[in-house]
């Protein structure tokens, strides 16, 4: 993990003070709302339909046990004993008091964390590969890059009042969990022919209103210009995009107005003037940064069978091997996935108690490290073969043992009505009542890997264009209803869902999504999965079952 | 008269700025010697006022474009940017591209909606001198410049960023 030097701290402190001093002025009357309005987001607090919502960044999804137990404290001594893991790698309290916001942000500051920039129209917490630096065949870990790139975008002084939000992912796995390809700007690690490391460039990707795709404007970047190279399409994106409509200011707007090549000529003539300036990173800074994120002390092991004696004979166990674990790029070790989807809780919500326990986990079994996934999961990252059967005995009195790791009951699911003031629908019901639908484990391990997707309104917190069944939550008249689309996926690759055709009331949902399911059950083909038969047979099969007039 | 802030003190300025509704033959009613035009003005007038006794600055817009005044930087002695709106970053890339890519070392002035809250990224961008609106306090913004002891990137005030310095 990146801990923490006297200029970091300084920083967070300087921040700090900062906006305890705004906060003040504020509550005296002497800041309007409308200029408090981006200060409280630029520190990750919005004012939502019940309280106020604090974002807290969790850069990259990397999280210290100790900054879980803290994360744990504050959502009992500030909240009401719980918090939500978002789908951007941040976590959300739901309940803070504005006046006590500064004092829980120097909490956080204790354990080095902080709500710099988790909203407002900045650059956001850049997001990775939840299996950075442990997945098999991976490229190039992207931790330390991502953590340049979180230096290079916090308290930047050109780019704090862009003409929209900005999000930038990293990802230097093979399978892409980062869905880097529907961020503002993606980056994907890569080496040349001579194992040089270098980033492909996507920009204008993003979901909300308009989903977009991002296109590719640099196919090999070498790694000493990446800061400059973002500075120019900073600046490009900062003096040219969109600054009167909302709903058209993001940089996608703004690279399908001018076309791709065009813009890229635009930072190409920008950059030109900072190529090979101070900006330029060094190898002692890449060095400085890789030192953070060195493998801990794996012991040099081999699978244990007792797993496999133990498997045989506890089914349910057996299950979750298959689903929650992952191989690991290191022989005897394994990657064990967290899946915070309960049926009657809220996707990606935790309690307190869940967030010491997981700690606790980490400290006993993952060298005391935690990631957080835009799926709304947790994962430790290095679990020893030989201790998974614990792990799992743990995790099951805990309630989140939940063997259902990519199957549909493993919903995605933004916060919707039930909290945030921008929905159109609520979407937590939504989720409960797929999930009891498809309650039956051996009917979702039939159906096997398939991604649901749910989101209360168009801004697609829930990611459902990118969801293979996506769900998007619409407003018909005053009523909540539920627009379906389907195809969509955010692995390498991408695709936006196509929508099946008007909308639904929300107690259809659950036949709806059987119907859908039972299209694909009928028509696979050898071991295909939902997607896969998706894209064979198209939407028509779907269509028609699913509007099929009653006999 | 507007308060102004420069190198970090209150001073009081002399100039005069002329908005962007007045009409040229209107600008020179105040019989002020130092003018801040707006940059359509000077674009439209640059003869005439380069041959006028009077000082003239410029100040640009947010959408105007700082690199048309490439030419012109070495004779400037104030250019200004305008934030209508303090929500409106663009002026803190054309500060920039004034001090980093032209070379401008004149004083560089925010105009506008000049937040205190916005002073030290302001600063960080090459602006040196700030006018602030009635409503401004000018302790507070001095303050205010110096929220931050240090900054990541590399900035227009420190062209090295940090890690060529930790
Ligand atoms: S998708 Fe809409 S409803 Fe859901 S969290 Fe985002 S803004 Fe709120």
């Amino acid at each position: 993990m990146y801990i923490y030097d006297a200029y970091d701290k300084q920083m967070l402190d300087d921040r700090i003070k900062q906006f305890r001093n705004q906060t003040a002025r504020y509550l005296d009357g002497k800041l309007t709302d409308e200029q408090f309005l981006p200060l409280r987001l630029q520190n990750g607090l919005y004012i939502q339909r019940l309280a106020p919502m604090l974002r807290v960044a969790i850069p990259y999804g990397c999280l210290s046990s100790t900054q879980l137990r803290k994360l744990a404290s504050i959502a009992r001594d500030y909240d009401k004993g719980y918090a939500h893991f978002s789908t951007r790698q941040n976590i959300q309290y739901n309940w803070p008091k504005l006046e006590q916001v500064p004092d829980l942000l120097a909490e956080l500051a204790e354990v080095e964390m902080h709500a710099i920039q988790t909203s407002g129209n900045c650059i956001r917490n850049t997001t990775t590969d939840q299996y950075a630096g442990v997945a098999v065949g991976e490229i190039e870990d992207s931790r330390p890059w991502c953590e340049i790139i979180r230096q290079w975008s916090t308290f930047h002084p050109e780019f704090a009042y862009l003409p929209r939000k900005f999000k930038i992912a990293v990802c230097g796995t093979p399978n892409d969990q980062a869905a880097t390809q529907v961020h503002d700007i993606g980056l994907y690690i890569k080496k040349n022919s001579d194992g040089e490391i270098g980033f492909q460039v996507l920009v204008g990707g993003g979901l909300g209103r308009t989903p977009v795709i991002g296109v590719e404007i640099c196919d090999f970047l070498p790694w000493q210009h990446l800061l400059t190279y973002l500075d120019a399409i900073m600046r490009v994106y900062n003096r040219y995009g969109r600054r009167d409509n909302k709903y058209k200011a993001r940089i996608k707007i703004l690279v399908k107005a001018l076309g791709a090549e065009a813009f890229k000529k635009k930072v190409e003539a920008e950059w030109q003037n900072d190529k090979d300036g101070p900006a330029t990173l060094t190898e002692e800074e890449v060095k400085r940064c890789k030192s953070f994120f060195t493998d801990p002390n794996y012991e040099e092991d081999s699978d244990s069978s007792d797993i496999e004696a133990a498997a045989a004979k506890d089914l349910l166990f057996d299950h979750w091997l298959e689903r929650n674990v992952a191989s690991h790029k290191q022989l005897g070790y394994r990657i064990v996935n967290i899946c915070l989807k309960e049926t009657g809780v809220a996707p990606g919500d935790v309690t307190d108690g869940q967030m010491e326990f997981i700690a606790d986990l980490a400290d006993k079994y993952s060298f005391g490290e935690v990631r957080v996934t835009h799926e709304q999961n947790v994962v430790l990252t290095d679990v020893k073969h030989a201790d998974l059967y614990a792990v799992y005995q743990a995790c099951q009195k805990e309630s989140l043992a939940t063997p259902f790791l990519g199957l549909i009951n493993d919903i995605v699911c933004c916060p919707g009505g039930d909290f945030c003031s921008l929905a159109n629908a609520k979407s937590i019901p939504i989720a409960e009542s797929i999930q009891r639908r498809f309650d039956d484990f051996d009917k979702q391990k039939d159906i096997g890997d398939i991604t649901l997707n749910i989101s209360g309104c168009m801004n697609a917190c829930g990611h459902h264009h990118v969801g293979n069944i996506g769900i998007l939550g619409v407003d018909k008249k005053g009523e909540e209803f539920y627009q379906v689309t389907l195809g969509g996926s955010a692995d390498r690759e991408t695709a936006l869902g196509k929508v099946l055709g008007p909308a639904f009331a929300q107690e259809d949902m659950p036949d709806v999504v059987e119907k859908i399911v039972d299209v694909y059950l009928e028509n696979r083909k050898d071991g295909e999965n939902f997607l896969a038969t998706y894209r064979r047979i198209g939407i028509d099969p779907y269509k028609e079952r699913v509007y099929a007039k009653a006999d | 008269m507007p308060k102004l802030i420069k190198d970090g003190a209150i001073t009081d300025s002399s100039w005069h700025t002329v908005s962007s509704q007045t009409v040229y033959e209107d600008a020179f009613a105040t019989k002020a010697e130092q003018l801040l035009v707006p940059f359509n003005m000077w674009q439209e007038h640059k003869a005439e006022l380069k041959a006028s006794d009077l000082e003239i600055g410029v100040w640009l817009d947010s959408e105007d474009d700082p690199y048309e005044l490439s030419h012109e930087v070495g004779n400037l002695p104030l250019i200004a940017v305008n934030f209508p709106i303090f929500r409106d970053g663009r002026a803190f890339s054309s500060a920039a591209i004034l001090r980093q890519r032209l070379g401008y070392t004149g004083e560089l002035r925010a105009i506008g909606d000049v937040l205190c809250d916005q002073a030290f990224y302001m600063k960080k961008c090459g602006i040196n001198s700030f006018e602030l609106p009635d409503s401004g306090d000018a302790d507070d913004f001095i303050r205010a410049l110096s929220d931050f002891t240090d900054s990541y990137q590399s900035t227009v005030e420190i062209p090295d960023p940090l890690f060529r310095r930790r």
